[in-house]
């Protein structure tokens, strides 16, 4: 028996939320006296996880593998999940752990929790805490397969180190050739932060007035490598594309820093952001709901604070 | 063409969220139940295949007789017929088996699931039913073209767009961009007293796998006061951020 952890990479870098959910299968193994395997698919360097803790690394390299399909990646996750005897698996809750993850359940007939935003409440049963009503709320669930998967909400665990001296085992395959749905092609953003991603969102709505204004969010985001988003409204007009909306029905935010600028704190808006740590608002109406739920505020026009802070900013990150 | 929308019944976005008989309980008193909003995108997707290509459009959903309003408001915006499985939706495995014991009876070509719902948010029955069904899936999705049995789709994905090429039969994940805000189709009279007409079928449920239980809620610890910081006084707002929140 094993606890296994999948280490999501995008172009063989892994991802922060990976070293999160090393972290946290460290704990449960530790916890359930069981060893700790972390696959890696494509990743370049997969010794960087041993600063995390695991017990075994198997980097898998594989050429059906470079493009994400969900099934592929189900069908291969849950083979080395098998072979591993594993009991829990660990994966964060990215785009495309939360794709492909219901997939792999039904291949491992497993338990499944995702946004998952603590260590386990108890391991026998395994019961953990897990965001619902979008992070109006949490509730425990008891999972009860005979193995379950448990996808962890980014920057709830948080990364924390340990050195191992995992051994690392490279297994070279291609044998994923599942066609059932086809990448044509990958229209992206690139050079920008993506709101998944981003420890900080910087994220602006009506109160900016305009699209000709997004410099300002622009600029407040950049100074900070941050990632912009908008709310709903800004994208329903056109301002912002659709991919930046955030809110209940929009993208989730888990980040570590969420900054709205002119977004009044509407319930669905409050809801998608809710899972992020701190939160800053600036707005020029001190009645706007948002006050209630942020850390920090500053009542003033946008247009007037934002460059100030910008600049700001700036000059502190020089020193 | 045979589409199933699967139609999760869910509090209404403006809810309070309150817990009963020591928060074991969500608490259902005084909330507006309404078609969870990412299914409501694939119904209207849904009933345009029905306008253009002849679909016949069949909505269901797991769950007691409280979910049949939303049953009846999906027939009234234009569904064919509506089937309720009987069952008391405990967890996402269960559901989907549910929706796959339908799925093996009826034969449908497109399965039009949310990508989310907006209570539980597992984001799982979609996937589970495809796998299940041995079916194609994409999530997230915001177009989904039909041509024969060629499918082309595209999906968001963080930061872009993905353009996908599949074949029938496929579940999707319908979210906001499948069809526009504007686009939901609003009950009129004369849908209202047209689903009066429409099937609506009760189905016993089937033995299936429960594989975990939610046993316990609690809200967001309540937050402290927010911390004002002067606009003229700027720094504070990065010492604020520095030194106490340690964010930047
Ligand atoms: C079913 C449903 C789902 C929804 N889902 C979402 C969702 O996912 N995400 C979402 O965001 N919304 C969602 N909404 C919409 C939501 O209810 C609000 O309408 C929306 O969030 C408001 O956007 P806003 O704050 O940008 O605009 P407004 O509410 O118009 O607020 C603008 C704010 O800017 C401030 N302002 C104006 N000028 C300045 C200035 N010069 N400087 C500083 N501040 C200024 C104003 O004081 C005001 O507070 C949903 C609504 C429904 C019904
Ligand atoms: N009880 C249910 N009955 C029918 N469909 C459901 C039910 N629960 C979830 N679904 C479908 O599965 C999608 C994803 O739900 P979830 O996995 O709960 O986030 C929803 O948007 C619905 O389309």
């Amino acid at each position: 028996m094993a606890i296994l952890v999948y280490a999501e990479s995008q172009n063989g870098k892994f991802k922060k939320s990976s070293y999160e959910a090393v972290s946290y299968g460290r704990a449960l193994a530790d916890e359930s006296n069981q060893n700790l395997v972390v696959i890696s698919i494509n990743s370049e360097e997969p010794k960087v996880l041993a600063n995390y803790g695991p017990d075994k690394v198997l980097s898998i390299k594989d050429a059906s593998l470079i493009n994400f399909t969900a099934q592929n990646f189900a069908n291969a996750i849950s083979e080395y999940a098998k072979k591993e005897e594993a009991s829990i698996l660990v994966l964060s809750s990215t785009a495309d752990s939360k794709y492909f993850v219901p997939l792999l359940a039904v291949k491992l007939d497993a338990g499944l929790a995702s946004n998952v935003v603590s260590s386990p409440i108890s391991i026998s049963p395994l019961v953990v805490k897990r965001s619902c009503f979008t992070n109006k709320a949490f509730n425990n669930t008891t999972l009860k397969g005979s193995t379950n998967i448990i996808c962890v909400l980014s920057n709830s665990f948080g990364v924390h180190e340990k050195q191992s001296q995992p051994e690392i085992i490279e297994v070279n395959t291609s044998a994923y050739n599942d066609n059932k749905v086809k990448v044509k092609s990958v229209d992206k953003v690139i050079g920008t932060v993506s709101i998944a991603d981003a420890d900080i969102v910087v994220s602006g709505g009506r109160g900016l007035k305009g699209p000709e204004n997004w410099h300002l969010i622009e600029g407040l985001a950049s100074t900070l490598g941050a990632a912009t988003a908008c709310s709903k409204p800004v994208s329903d007009m056109g301002w912002r594309p659709h991919t930046e909306h955030v809110g209940q029905t929009g993208k989730p935010v888990a980040s570590n820093l969420y900054i709205a600028i002119g977004i009044s704190g509407a319930i669905q808006h409050l809801a998608g952001i809710n899972a992020s740590k701190v939160k800053v608002v600036i707005n020029n109406d001190s009645e706007a709901p948002f006050f209630k739920v942020a850390d920090y505020g500053i009542i003033g026009d946008a247009f007037d604070v934002v460059p100030k802070l910008t600049e700001k900013l700036k000059a502190f990150k020089s020193q | 063409m045979n589409v199933l929308v699967c139609i999760s019944n869910v509090p209404d976005t403006t809810s309070k969220i309150n817990f009963i008989d020591n928060d074991k309980l969500f608490d259902t008193n005084g909330v507006q139940f309404i078609i969870n909003p990412n299914d409501e995108f694939g119904l209207t997707r849904a009933i345009w295949l029905q306008q253009k290509d002849q679909a016949i459009v069949t909505v269901v959903t797991v769950g007691d007789i409280s979910c049949e309003p939303i049953l009846r408001k999906c027939l009234a915006i234009g569904a064919n017929k509506a089937v309720r499985i009987d069952y008391n939706a405990l967890d996402g495995f269960a559901v989907a088996e549910q929706l796959k014991s339908l799925c093996e009876k009826e034969s449908y070509d497109l399965i039009i699931c949310g990508r989310e719902s907006i209570d539980y948010n597992g984001g799982m029955v979609g996937g589970m039913l495809a796998q299940m069904l041995g079916f194609s899936y994409i999530t997230n999705c915001i177009s989904i073209d039909l041509n024969g049995n060629e499918v082309e789709a595209k999906r968001e994905i963080d930061g872009g767009i993905e353009t996908l090429s599949s074949s029938l039969p496929i579940v999707i994940g319908a979210q906001k961009g499948l069809v526009e805000e504007s686009d939901l189709i609003i009950p009129n009279m004369r849908g209202i007293m047209q689903a009066r007409q429409k099937p609506l079928d009760v189905l016993a449920s089937v033995n299936s796998s429960v594989k975990s239980s939610v046993d316990q809620f609690e809200k967001p610890p309540v937050k402290g006061s927010v911390k004002l910081v002067d606009p003229e006084n700027i720094d504070e707002l990065i010492s604020l951020l520095h030194n106490e929140a340690k964010v930047i």
